[in-house]
């Protein structure tokens, strides 16, 4: 191990890291709000509206991930859409993960009792009202965690746009490797910091379900 | 903006059938391995002895925290400036395969924990050695009630097998990308791509609820 | 005059599941204060007869009337939503399994509708959930959720939060046949307090004594229909259906 070497390259990497982080923040973000926008179309009473969610929800998890970014970056300019590589990174791997979490939206909403929705009825409330205050409450609880898995398979997913030089932890990991010759040093560093976003995140996520998932 | 032509598609059909072909050698070789790996990771770290175990768990624990692509750069350009020269396309089935087995071996293991100890005590009463029943009695049927989720691994590793185009594999999204180079048609070539892993994913999809029926009839 | 006319009404109502006919055209009305037991065998169409009047379930054909006012109406699709949602709160419903809300407390449960759908404040709803509670026997468990509380006290709380909105009528859909035996009599005190205070009430019910006991009127169904009905004395005494007869004796058997 060539430690000077790992002290030399830490700052650089660090500062790859914040962009992946900042990557995934704002994937996260953009795929939290189409994801439920794509689970209410998924859980509604138009037959069109329920189609176009699960066609949504059917061709985002039918196709690879890289193959979307490809498309946006690479494919968008011939159909007049341009984005900077970071951008279109970022909503490329929004729009994907939002297929997942839209799933995991809905699993979470049809997993509480039918009764639930059909108490608040019978006490007068509107479809949207019992949605809002009895059944999404119970259905968050339920969401915590498989939204948790999205969250984490996203975090490991932003290396992907590594392969359209958004300059992010992989990307670097990648240069470095090819120029120092020195691959493990190269991947310890790097292992390290997507390790504590994974893992981090993961206990991030425990704790949240712990604490509200477990209560009355 | 140049318009859309999906007309000029066809013409290039042998060089995208051949990157078609590629996809699916990879995958199914990949998938494959990535089972058999998983439950040999599986064995190790609820039976070996702790000299291997824990090195099977840091490893699992390392694969399981990282991005396949950053493995798949540690494989092909990393282990070559130590000496070990890989192909590329063995590169790609190694790091397609190592990772999921990661996830498979995690499956598996929570398979076997579920499992009846009543098992494992009838077949050690028949004088099955402890290895041996785990191997004929253990893994068989634990195995089985792993299907569906083992099955959600292989749909994900279809998909991510393109990414060994960044290595320079012919397969699908390299065959597209090399057509691209001479024809300047992103959308047209990659929307075609993507149509033809959502085929695949179909079949896939049939093919393990195929496997799900028969492994639900032999339960 | 407004008193004469009927609380509840339902002409001629019927309902399909798929091919399978499950109300094959009901009539029947409950009167002012009146308190209706609905018995006959599993699957006879007791509770979509029920569900149907509180519009949890639509009916295909007839007319469900409460206080003078149409429930089932034709309008469209906003005006029928703000319509039933206002008709709703006129009627309380029990539910076989309680269905209380588990994220919230027993008093959150009971105010909530108060609170969101009339507006009321939320110190004058704690204090309309404590009489409801008195009423039920609970006043004590205001605070606890209802993982804490036994199935009885689930379905008491249950009836308070439907009497927290003042309801003209309450229908009960089996009310304590999820309960252990021992629990059903607390449940079944409760409403005949109710019945003492003059509610109108609909009671589906397996409990043939209680219906005696409780009921103005019986009515027995059979296969999607109303086999016969009458005062309690005259139909448990002497019921005038073969039909009513083999089932009755069953119970009694039974
Ligand atoms: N949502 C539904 N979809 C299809 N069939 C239904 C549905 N709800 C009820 N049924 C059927 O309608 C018939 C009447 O059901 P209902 O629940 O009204 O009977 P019930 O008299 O309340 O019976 P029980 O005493 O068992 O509660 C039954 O055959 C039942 O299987
Ligand atoms: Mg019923």
């Amino acid at each position: 191990m060539d430690i000077a070497l790992i002290g030399r390259i830490v700052p650089v990497f660090v500062q790859a890291a914040w962009t992946t982080v900042e990557l995934s923040l704002l994937s996260l973000a953009l795929g939290l709000a189409v994801a439920a926008l794509v689970a209410m179309l998924r859980l509604s009473h138009v037959a069109a509206l329920r189609f176009a969610g699960a066609a949504y929800v059917s061709v985002f998890r039918g196709t690879p991930a890289l193959i979307q970014i490809f498309l946006l970056y690479f494919g968008g300019p011939q159909v007049g859409i341009q984005f900077e590589p970071f951008a279109a990174g970022a909503i490329a791997l929004g729009l994907n993960i939002a297929a997942y979490m839209a799933e995991s939206i809905r699993g979470g909403v049809l997993s509480v009792d039918r009764g639930q929705m059909e108490a608040a009825r019978s006490l007068g409330f509107g479809e949207g009202q019992s949605m809002r205050w009895i059944v999404l409450p119970q259905a968050a609880k339920l969401m915590i965690r498989p939204l948790g898995v999205n969250a984490v398979a996203l975090v490991k997913g932003t290396a992907l746009v590594a392969t359209i030089s958004v300059v992010e932890l992989t990307y670097t990991a990648q240069r470095f490797i090819g120029s120092t010759y020195k691959p493990f040093e190269i991947f310890a560093v790097t292992a390290v910091l997507y390790m504590i976003m994974v893992y981090g995140l993961t206990l991030l996520i425990d704790r949240l379900d712990r604490a509200y998932a477990g209560e009355a | 903006m140049q318009g859309l032509d999906f007309s000029i598609v066809p013409e290039y059909w042998p060089l995208i059938g051949k990157g078609l072909w590629w996809t699916v050698v990879i995958s199914t070789a990949s998938a494959v391995l990535s089972v058999l790996a998983g439950i040999g990771f599986a064995l190790l770290v609820l039976y070996a002895s702790p000299v291997v175990r824990y090195p099977v768990r840091l490893f699992m624990w390392l694969f399981m925290g990282t991005p396949l692509l950053l493995q798949l750069f540690l494989i092909y350009f990393g282990l070559v400036q130590i000496g070990i020269d890989i192909p590329a396309i063995w590169s790609g089935i190694i790091a397609l395969s190592l990772h999921f087995a990661v996830y498979n071996a995690d499956i598996f293991r929570a398979g076997i924990a579920a499992l009846d100890k009543g098992q494992t005590e009838a077949a050690r009463s028949l004088g099955f050695g402890a290895w041996r029943t785990r191997i004929y009695i253990v893994v068989p049927q634990a195995v089985r009630g792993t299907v569906p989720a083992v099955g959600n691994m292989m749909i994900a590793l279809l998909k991510e097998s393109s990414i060994v185009s960044m290595i320079g594999i012919a397969e699908l999204v390299h065959s597209a990308q090399l057509v691209i180079s001479e024809t300047y048609r992103p959308f047209e070539f990659y929307l075609t791509a993507a149509a033809l892993y959502y085929g695949l994913n179909l079949i896939l999809e049939a093919v393990l609820r195929g496997i799900e029926r028969k492994v639900e009839l032999s339960r | 005059m407004n008193d004469t006319r009927p609380m509840i009404e339902v002409r001629g109502a019927r309902k399909f599941f798929g091919p399978l006919e499950v109300l094959k055209g009901i009539d029947f009305s409950v009167a002012r204060g009146q308190i209706v037991a609905v018995i006959g065998p599993s699957g006879s169409g007791k509770s979509t007869l029920l569900r149907s009047i509180n519009h949890l379930e639509t009916l295909d054909g007839g007319e469900v009337w409460l206080d003078g006012v149409q429930v089932n109406q034709k309008l469209d699709r906003r005006s029928f939503e703000r319509h039933i949602n206002g008709v709703r709160q006129q009627m309380g419903m029990v539910f076989q399994h309680f269905n209380l809300f588990p994220h919230l407390n027993v008093a959150e449960n009971i105010t909530i509708a108060p609170i969101k759908l009339k507006g009321m404040a939320k110190a004058e709803a704690r204090a309309l959930a404590l009489k409801m509670l008195d009423k039920v026997g609970l006043a004590d468990k205001i605070d606890a959720f209802p993982a804490r509380l036994s199935g009885g006290q689930k379905q008491r709380v249950a009836i308070a939060r439907a009497l927290a909105m003042q309801p003209k009528v309450m229908l009960f859909d089996e009310a304590t046949s999820a309960l252990d035996p021992e629990l059903v009599d607390e449940v079944n005190l409760v409403m005949k307090q109710l019945a003492s205070e003059h509610m109108t009430m609909v009671i589906v019910t397996h409990e043939m004594r209680f219906a005696a006991e409780v009921a103005d009127r019986v009515i027995f169904m059979a296969d999607g229909a109303v086999v016969e009905e009458g005062s309690p004395a005259e139909f448990f005494r002497n019921p005038k259906q073969e039909r009513t007869r083999s089932f009755l004796k069953k119970f009694l058997n039974g």
